[in-house]
């Protein structure tokens, strides 16, 4: 294919779309799937010939973030949206296509949850069928690769990355630009380089990069073909854990499609570039989506992390320069590249560009997938997108950063969120876990949930995490059960310290995180239980069943 | 290669390294030390003890100095109130992962952790104990694994898969139940093991050491119906002092041979002669190969148990190229129990033969296969380490720094100085080639032509042609077996091409250094202290009168008195041995 053949295609795709007048859009998302939505394509299908609509037709669409009001059905273009769909709906929403007629299931839009967001990486989610090519194509898909295999040379792509601002979204916030300039850099004695996908989205509750595999997974193909371009790759891997089988089947099929229209492989679209792309599969340890212990596993040696310097641009799978980036960072890679470096730093704070999505779970009124630009305030997110904690209860904390991030109260609710003002309330922005806590939630035992996990995770390598993490669990289930004594509150402290200074990578370096923010801004309830002993520790466990 | 010059300060004193140095090696420049628990230098650092922590200056994360390379410009400190308050926490987080049996340990008084706390100044255990219930794993009969006591640093997995290539040794479980184990938590002596004991040698604590065979050796000695015998091989005479505070490298050997008979031992003999009887045997072989059948090169040494267990294992498809000659342990102990026995009219049956060997493959080559006793009785019937040798001499109250000299039995103790260069890489290779190059051209090398330098040094694979007479011998020569794929590679290579073989003759020792590292030496061991033992070894070889195998009048005696010459049928008998390829796991 030709990048003029592949525009033409476009348009006949898209002057075919105009053709349709109404489309039912069916979520075909993991959550909405666990409730057999995909049963109501023919079923729709069925009910519009039954109603004799001819141009009306439906389709499987990605995520669109509402999953607990799933299954979600949105009529499109007018936006009409359906939630908790059952198969005796079906009827009703064909009958709806001429004009609203059955109202019971009808989901409100014009609300904040979806005024205050911005879509970029998920603009498509909702709106394509994840497995076709063609629909990705008609919305504007692969026109970024088209414009830089066509116009720009790999210094100019990087420039653009960078003018944007656009930084890692896998956690740590380093400027995608940078990290792609030095890998550009990199050489390779044989000339192989290797772009990673980051897929392994570890943190309990998370699905951020999930729901973007599942969605949108051309859109991620687009960002990492690019980026081989920008640093002169030709081989990607994606790595993605082997829990998520429906983003694995869809990035295997994506794939597939894109190498048929030869967006894949040797001479993309006709250029003297070449790029493919395998799946790896993780074994699902959160320490593997560390980027030396996702090489280590792609290796096929033990998923733990390795001592950098050398960093992965230098030596990484292998041996050869490795630039790793994480699924949302690819999925910004296209629209910064069709609208410009400038366009992109327009949003977002001083720092941290662009939107972010975020999971955000817990005791919240609205939960689901997110995105808002940089900048918003948590209390925004939490109040106004989220609509307030469930039932009415007070606000007590929001974690955010995942197993390793901290817990901002009521009094700093007015951040704008950035890497930065996160990092400075004493937690992180991670991949973007965001769960509310109301009145009721205990803060120790809360405290302890997180950190059982880094500990269960911890690859067991280095001396400060592995026993580290262990001894501080020990101690917090003691407090729990009433026996704590006032040494062990300095002895937390201590561990804690030792663990984030001596730890080998991020994990133990982050997991005591939660400790010592619940530590700061709730350290009453700690003194309560020790205080209050076995009677006060029995008579909240009680509360809490 | 990296010739680019370092400039950078640590602890406000400035240092000039080349590129690439570790912070940690920079810092020895300076005279730092920052303490570490997992680095070893035969070792790439792996980062897991976490306690070489330092700060530089600008950044508010701690670097590991182990693997941060020193850049221009850093400002680096090592040792200040956070950072040691740090380094304590973490000593005291490993010591709650720790029994508390220092005083019933083999490590006591040498261990790496005990000496680290003990500078550390720590004095009570804050930190509640948690130490997991794992049972030892003592199935080998040559080191034991005491799980409990490991603390993960990595030195042994690494050695054992990066040094030795064997991959036995493994880590299982993930968090707080992370284990050091044989891959498929099997038993060690199901696993591929070969018993090298380089695992027990770089462990900085008590969870992997020899087994010690001392108390049978001392129930031999109390026996009066046993007559005891010993044998030291030549590696342990350079590094016993070691554990007397004397430099490596001091040659101890007539001391040796005074303690022996303080201890109860009624006849003193030396490897050194055996090994010069297995050079008579292996240069004849190579000579008969060499002349008669080059097809049948390269001729490769088998002195090394765990070489022989490696390749019965990993690389069967040479066993017709190895010498049937058996190692000088067991020769000895053949000609011990035949002809010393004939000879002073002693019954086999009641000598019990000692073998004091650098190594803890030697407990294991005991009873290797049925020719390990071809005298009908075992050749040898116990070996100790070095360290246990130690621990014995300590025990019998011999104040071993003011012993005067004495030495050894006559007949099995004289040596040549080829004999005693067994003891290092290079060196059976060299003693092999003064005998070998007198059996083709009838004459010795020459003055200085006998140091054969080319196979000598800490090279990991060494390559040398060394003329002899009218021909061309190509050797190579290697230590730790990680190395020796390259060498049978390119050998497969050539015999796969039909092209003549890259080389005649193959020396191979399995630890890194030849047994003067040995897996049973006195610890610490680093390529600085192998050189000091080698240079000992050395002048011991130059301080012989004798420097050529053949040379050795007490050689001379046994073949004309007892053996008749080389590869004789009774020399066949009692001196040779076969090999046989072996399942790498057995199980
Ligand atoms: C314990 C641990 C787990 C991580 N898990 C992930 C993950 O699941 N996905 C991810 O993209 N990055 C993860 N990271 C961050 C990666 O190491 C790496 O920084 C990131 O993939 C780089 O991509 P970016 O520059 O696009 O952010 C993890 C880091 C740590 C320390
Ligand atoms: S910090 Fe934890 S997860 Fe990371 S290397 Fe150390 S033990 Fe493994
Ligand atoms: S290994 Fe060291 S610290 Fe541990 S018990 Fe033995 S001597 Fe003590
Ligand atoms: S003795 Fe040698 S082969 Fe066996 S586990 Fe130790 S290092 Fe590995
Ligand atoms: S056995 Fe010894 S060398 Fe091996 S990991 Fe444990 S402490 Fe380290």
């Amino acid at each position: 294919m030709t990048p003029s053949e592949l525009n033409q295609l476009r348009d006949s795709l898209k002057a075919a779309h105009k053709n349709v007048k109404k489309c039912l859009h069916v979520c075909v998302g993991s959550g909405c799937l666990s409730s057999k939505s995909e049963t109501f394509i023919p079923a729709i299908q069925k009910e519009i010939q039954a109603q004799g609509l001819k141009e009306y037709t439906v389709k499987g669409v990605g995520c669109r973030g509402l999953c607990a009001a799933g299954p979600l059905v949105s009529s499109e273009p007018d936006g009409t949206l359906y939630h908790e769909v059952t198969e005796a709906d079906v009827k009703g929403i064909v009958e709806n296509l001429n004009g609203i007629k059955n109202n019971e299931k009808v989901y409100n839009t014009d609300t904040p949850f979806f005024k205050k967001q911005k879509k970029i990486v998920l603009e498509n989610a909702g709106e394509i069928d994840p497995c076709s090519i063609d629909e990705y194509i008609c919305a504007d898909g692969y026109t970024a690769l088209t414009k830089v295999l066509t116009s720009m040379n790999p210094q100019q792509v990087i420039d653009t990355i960078s003018t944007s601002g656009l930084r890692g979204r896998g956690g740590a916030g380093f400027p995608t630009g940078r990290k792609w300039g030095m890998m550009a850099k990199s050489v390779s004695k044989d000339g192989k380089k290797f772009v990673v996908c980051n897929g392994d989205e570890g943190d309990p509750g998370a699905f951020m990069d999930r729901s973007m595999m599942e969605a949108d997974p051309h859109r991620i193909l687009e960002g990492m073909i690019i980026a081989g371009y920008a640093v002169g790759s030709d081989q990607g891997f994606v790595y993605v854990r082997a829990e998520y089988p429906l983003a694995v089947k869809r990035f295997q099929l994506a794939i597939e499609k894109a190498r048929e229209k030869n967006l894949l492989g040797k001479n993309i679209l006709g250029s003297s570039f070449s790029f493919d792309i395998e799946i790896r599969l993780g074994a699902g340890a959160f320490v593997c989506g560390e980027e030396t212990a996702l090489i280590a596993s792609i290796e096929g040696k033990r998923g733990s992390p390795s001592p950098r310097p050398p960093f992965p641009t230098t030596s990484g799978i292998w041996g050869k320069p490795t630039m790793i980036n994480n699924v949302e960072t690819f999925a910004n890679v296209a629209p910064i590249i069709n609208r410009g470096g400038d366009w992109f730093a327009s949003i977002g704070t001083d720092k941290s560009k662009g939107t972010k999505v975020f999971a955000l779970t817990g005791h919240v009124t609205n939960s689901g997938l997110i995105e808002v630009p940089m900048g918003t305030t948590l209390r925004e997110i939490v109040f106004d997108i989220g609509g307030g904690c469930l039932n009415g209860k007070k606000f007590k904390a929001v974690q955010t950063g995942g197993p390793s991030g901290g817990f901002i109260t009521e009094k700093d609710l007015d951040t704008p969120i950035s890497y930065e003002n996160l990092q400075n309330l004493g937690s992180i922005m991670g991949s973007g876990g965001m769960v509310v806590l109301d009145e009721d939630d205990c803060m120790v035992d809360i405290t302890r949930f997180y950190l059982r996990f880094c500990v269960d995770e911890s690859c067991g390598k280095c001396a400060p995490c592995r026993i580290g993490g262990y001894q501080l669990l020990q101690i917090l289930e003691n407090i729990l059960r009433g026996r704590g004594t006032p040494e062990d509150l300095p002895q937390l402290k201590q561990i804690c310290h030792a663990m984030q200074k001596a730890s080998l990578c991020g994990l133990g370096q982050t997991a005591p995180n939660p400790v010592l923010s619940t530590m700061k801004n709730f350290e009453d309830e700690y003194k309560a239980y020790i205080e209050g002993g076995v009677k006060y520790a029995r008579q909240k466990s009680k509360g809490k069943s | 290669m990296n010739t680019e010059i370092i400039k950078a300060t640590i602890n406000g004193t400035p240092v000039e390294v080349p590129a690439g140095t570790k912070i940690l090696e920079a810092a020895r420049k300076v005279h730092i030390k920052i303490p570490t628990l997992c680095k070893h230098q035969d070792l790439l650092p792996s980062g897991g003890c976490g306690l070489c922590i330092v700060r530089v200056k600008g950044s508010p994360k701690m670097f590991r100095a182990c693997t941060t390379p020193l850049e221009n410009g850093m400002d680096i400190t090592t040792h200040d109130a956070e950072i040691v308050e740090t380094r304590k926490t973490v000593l005291e987080l490993i010591l709650s992962n720790h029994p508390d049996e220092c005083l019933t340990c083999g490590r006591n008084t040498n261990c790496e952790l005990q000496r680290l706390s003990a500078e550390f100044g720590i004095r009570d255990d804050k930190i509640k104990r948690y130490v997991p219930d794992l049972p030892k794993d003592a199935s080998t009969g040559s080191i034991i694994i005491d799980a409990r006591k490991c603390i993960k640093c990595g030195r042994c997995v690494q050695v054992c898969q990066e040094i030795q290539n064997v991959w036995a040794l493994s880590f299982l479980h993930r968090g707080i139940n992370t284990k050091m184990a044989p891959c498929g938590d099997i038993s060690l002596a199901e696993s591929p093991c070969i018993r090298c004991g380089q695992c027990a040698a770089h462990c900085p604590t008590g969870a992997i050491v020899e087994k010690d065979d001392v108390p049978a050796v001392w129930d031999a000695l109390h026996n009066p119906e046993k007559f005891c015998t010993v044998q030291i091989a030549p590696a342990v005479r350079v590094s016993l002092g070691e554990e007397f505070g004397l430099p490596p490298g001091t040659d101890l050997t007539k001391k040796i041979y005074a303690a022996l008979r303080r201890l109860g031992f009624k006849a003193i003999f030396d490897s050194n002669f055996s090994a010069d009887l297995t050079i008579m045997e292996e240069a004849s072989e190579f000579v008969d190969r060499f002349t008669k059948n080059p097809s049948s090169l390269p001729l490769v040494t088998s002195c090394c148990p765990s070489w022989t267990d490696f390749m019965e294992k990993m690389h069967p498809d040479f066993i017709d190229h190895f010498s049937s000659a058996k190692s000088p342990q067991q020769m000895m102990g053949a000609m011990v129990k035949t002809y010393f026995a004939q000879k002073n009219n002693i019954d086999p049956a009641k000598i019990f033969q000692l073998s004091i060997m650098p190594c803890t493959a030697k407990k294991f080559e005991l009873e290797r296969c049925k020719e390990m006793k071809s005298s009908g009785y075992p050749d040898v019937d116990c070996s100790i380490t070095t360290r246990e040798f130690a621990r014995m001499i300590k025990q019998s109250g011999i104040d071993f720094d003011s012993i005067p000299e004495e030495k050894a039995d006559s007949i099995l103790g004289e040596h040549s100085g080829a004999g005693v260069i067994f003891g290092t890489t290079g060196g059976v290779m060299e003693a092999a080639l003064r005998t070998a190059y007198n059996v083709i051209t009838g004459k010795n090398l020459e003055k200085e032509a006998i140091d054969i330098q080319s196979v000598r040094g800490l090279d990991g694979v060494k390559e040398a042609t060394i003329g002899v007479g009218n021909f061309n011998v190509r050797v190579a020569v290697a230590h730790g077996l990680a190395n020796v794929e390259y060498i049978l590679d390119k050998v497969r290579e050539a015999k796969q091409q039909g092209k003549e073989s890259p080389y005649h003759f193959i020396e191979v020792m399995a630890c890194p250094g030849g047994c003067i590292g040995g897996g049973g030496q006195p610890y610490g061991v680093t390529d600085n202290l192998r050189q000091k033992r080698m240079a000992g070894i050395y002048q011991c070889d130059r301080n012989c009168p004798v420097r050529c195998s053949h040379d050795n009048p007490e050689i001379k005696k046994i073949y004309a008195d007892f053996l008749g010459s080389p590869r004789s049928e009774k020399a066949h008998e009692l001196l040779h041995t076969h090999y046989q390829s072996r399942p790498i796991y057995q199980r």
